[in-house]
């Protein structure tokens, strides 16, 4: 590696002139549903994915407004178990698991790689349609009167007691699994075969490497639970007991088959959120990622993990406390790689320029919000502690430390970050970091007053609570307003942008990537010819003195 | 990528058209022919691994049941008659070796023994399918479908729950192996039509291989079914 290379980087020659790019290339309904090419369809994730965000925050402000007070006065107890199954179902199956991947993946990864498309391009338009067959049941289900089973769909309760729409909500969870698959088959080959001559392992960026680690758990893990789905539903269509213990099932089977993927189904969600990170800090603080092969083997190391530690989900669910120690002590372990990245982003982030736009401050964000839902996960981990706020809202308040804090700050920070690439528009910066500061403090008031809530004993999936947990649960709901104002925003000012926004240009960050390489909105085929790749990433030094060098001619 | 990658394949993939001209099934986002095999072969080996966790998950329930009901799941398994799945998995291995012949043909432009390898293939599994289908009625017959309809009773009664859960885990096994079965079948008319229009050549014959993989896969996957269900 020298530093000098960086001039041969394939810079495009940014042009007055109307270029044809992926989204004038051809015009009309069809030319987008039957597209095959990444950018595309990773616009039909984008619009598919908002829509379920939407359905699933709307259902998510009912039950904040149900627990403005400790009486179960809006909605029955009924209702309100369907309420937050499908809150769960929304989210998790058809927001989060995909977010990341099949939207950012799918348009940024083919182009790191120097490459045309993905490797299976048909594969990956399929995917956008199993997905949408998968969504069109979770919809079916929500119009012709939910499912409330929680998200994990328990046995027996699921397959033998539940009146409401199990069926039809495994099926569509199953055919949307199934869409992950493709998606990380296709990533998993195309990092394998697709790279561009000279763009070797240690040369990807960051966001390659989590997206691998990404892939390699989907690949393995989801189609546990496809299996796990196909026996709850014979279980539930024939009325046989596999996993009900009066028909001499085992429900604790059900549990651990369905935790063998659902936990490694959090790494398939946060793992993309790192992705993003580590390209927004690098490009933000015009830096090498400090430890960059730490943080490459980090996500492997977190992806190897997360397959062992599923049972902590069960602690009280009558395992053996020989094994529950034994993964109790592996998820402390679990904790070592996501550290190292933690404190990896933040070394770099050390006497460092950084410039403090909107991408940037959700990656703050990020970072304090995940560390706090980590080390939460560490207590919960611990088998004394788990036992007292098991079931409670201290989990809750947690897991959504993770998921909201975590993987969406980073989505929205790449959304933030991609979109001049995407569109070609900058977003208007003002509006942008009002937005990320909104989703910082409405985020922290909804989800901190639950933290306390949950420890001193009020346990989740209740529409009714007793009257002195009512100030906490005021202010939680009062920040989920500010929250929603906050994912509200960006909606509106993202759409204005599309038409109104500043012309971004190919580089508006001053970035190194080979996305920044390429035009914006960049060509059908990515680059007008395949690059060469002959440097290091985020090789900002020898970028910046070329930089300078330029100036001075 | 290794320049191994690359030039690979870049020369069998020019040579023989020359000119710039690109063989007609060379995608357009892959530099040559060889890309375009090694990435399809690790795609379907990427597909492979998944569907091993896929029939792992099953496989695990019920080694757990195996473990749980010993005196119900040796007495259900003889209620299997092992000579027609012997003769089954005869067939299917049959099919194993006309598929993989079809793959050496393809490789060597036999358009015709291809063809015919294909159409072999595509009639043992229809027999293993059908002989399949045959015990299925032959188990409803005797009552021992899972569910509702379960109503066998020539066994001792405290073996009886097990015997249901047995023939649960013997449908849904035997079910999503013969579903692969028929989606295999599908495939192989595709490849049939394809092969008989001469796609297939020396330059050109990934997709046929692909397709053993996933035949002799679908197939490996009964060897296991057979001895658990059948003998022991």
């Amino acid at each position: 590696m020298t530093s000098t290379t960086i001039d041969d980087a394939p810079f495009i020659e940014p042009s007055t002139k109307e270029r044809r790019n992926y989204i004038n290339d051809e015009y009309g309904v069809l030319s987008w549903l039957l597209t095959k090419d990444h950018k595309r369809i990773a616009l039909l994730y984008l619009f598919s994915v908002t829509t379920f965000f939407i359905v699933g925050g709307l259902i998510a402000f009912l039950m904040r407004l149900e627990l403005l007070t400790p009486e179960g006065d809006m909605f029955t107890s009924d209702t309100y178990n369907k309420l937050f199954t499908l809150h769960g179902i929304v989210m998790i199956f058809f927001f989060l698991i995909p977010a990341i991947p099949a939207v950012m993946g799918n348009f940024i990864l083919p182009i790191m790689l120097g490459a045309k498309d993905l490797a299976f391009p048909k594969l990956n338009l399929l995917s956008w349609y199993v997905y949408m067959v998968g969504g069109i049941f979770g919809i079916i289900v929500i119009i012709t009167g939910g499912v409330d089973t929680g998200w994990t769909f328990y046995t027996p309760f699921s397959t033998q007691y539940s009146n409401t729409k199990v069926f039809a909500t495994t099926l569509g969870a199953f055919i949307t699994g199934f869409s992950s698959i493709l998606t990380g088959l296709n990533f998993l080959v195309t990092i394998h075969r697709m790279r561009a001559p000279g763009l070797t392992w240690y040369r990807l960026p960051l966001f390659v490497w989590s997206m691998y680690a990404t892939s390699v758990v989907i690949m393995l893990a989801t189609p546990v639970l496809a299996i796990t789905l196909v026996l709850l539903m014979v279980e539930r269509v024939l009325h046989v007991g596999i996993f009900d213990p009066a028909l001499g099932g085992d429900p604790v089977l059900y549990q651990h088959m369905f935790w063998f993927y659902s936990h490694p189904a959090v790494y398939i969600m946060i793992l993309p959120g790192m992705a993003v990170i580590s390209e927004c800090v690098a490009a933000f603080t015009r830096k090498r990622i400090f430890g960059y092969k730490f943080v490459a083997f980090s996500s492997l190391g977190i992806a190897f993990l997360g397959f062992l530690v599923w049972a902590h989900h069960m602690f009280v669910a009558g395992i053996s406390t020989y094994s529950a120690m034994i993964f109790s002590f592996l998820t402390m372990l679990v904790a070592v790689p996501s550290a190292i990245k933690v404190f990896n982003w933040t070394a770099t982030l050390y006497k460092a320029s950084v410039s403090w736009q909107t991408p940037m401050l959700y990656v703050l964000g990020f970072i304090g919000l995940f560390t706090i839902g980590g080390v939460t996960g560490l207590f919960l981990g611990a088998l004394g502690v788990d036992v007292h706020v098991h079931d409670s809202y201290f989990v809750v308040a947690h897991f959504h430390y993770i998921m909201v804090g975590g993987t969406i700050m980073a989505y929205m920070a790449g959304i933030h970050y991609w979109w001049p690439k995407i569109t070609g528009r900058m977003y208007p910066e003002w509006w942008g970091r009002l937005s990320a500061l909104l989703v910082f403090i409405g985020f922290n008031l909804t989800f901190f007053p639950q933290f306390l809530v949950g420890y001193v004993g009020m346990p989740r999936r209740y529409h009714a609570y007793a009257p002195e947990f009512q100030v906490l649960n005021v202010l939680s709901t009062a920040g989920a307003t500010v929250l929603a104002v906050g994912y509200l925003l960006p909606m509106i000012y993202l759409a204005w942008s599309v038409k109104f926004g500043r012309k971004a240009g190919a580089n508006p960050w001053g970035a190194v990537g080979l996305e920044w390489a390429t035009t914006s909105p960049p060509p059908k085929e990515n680059f007008h010819e395949t690059p060469t790749v002959t440097w290091e990433a985020y090789d900002y030094p020898a970028f910046l003195k070329a930089m300078k060098e330029t100036q001075h001619v | 990528m290794s320049d191994v990658t690359l030039h690979h394949g870049a020369e069998h993939a020019s040579e023989p058209h020359g000119h710039g001209h690109h063989h007609p099934f060379l995608q357009h986002h892959f530099e040559d022919l060889g890309q375009q095999h090694e990435a399809s072969t690790l795609g379907m080996w990427f597909f492979v691994a998944q569907e091993i966790l896929f029939f792992g998950g099953i496989f695990a329930a019920y080694f757990i049941y195996r473990e749980m009901y010993p005196a119900a799941w040796k007495a259900a398994s003889h209620l299997q008659n092992w000579k027609i799945g012997a003769a089954n998995t005869i067939v299917l291995i049959g099919s194993s070796l006309t598929m993989a012949l079809a793959v050496w043909g393809a490789q060597g432009a036999k358009r015709k023994f291809t063809t015919l390898m294909l159409v072999l293939t595509l009639l043992l599994g229809g027999i293993f399918v059908g002989v399949k289908g045959y015990e299925y009625s032959e188990h409803i017959h005797e009552g021992l479908f899972p569910g509702a309809h379960f109503s066998f009773t020539h066994a001792p009664a405290e073996v009886l729950p097990g015997i249901q859960m047995f023939m649960t885990f013997y449908f849904t096994m035997t079910g999503l192996h013969a579903l692969h079965m028929i989606i295999g079948a599908g495939l192989l008319l595709w490849f049939i039509k394809r092969t008989w229009r001469g796609d297939f050549g020396p330059e050109y014959y990934g997709p046929v291989e692909i397709m053993g993989l996933y035949w002799h896969f679908v197939d490996i996957v009964w060897i296991f079914l057979f001895p658990l269900l059948y003998l022991v």
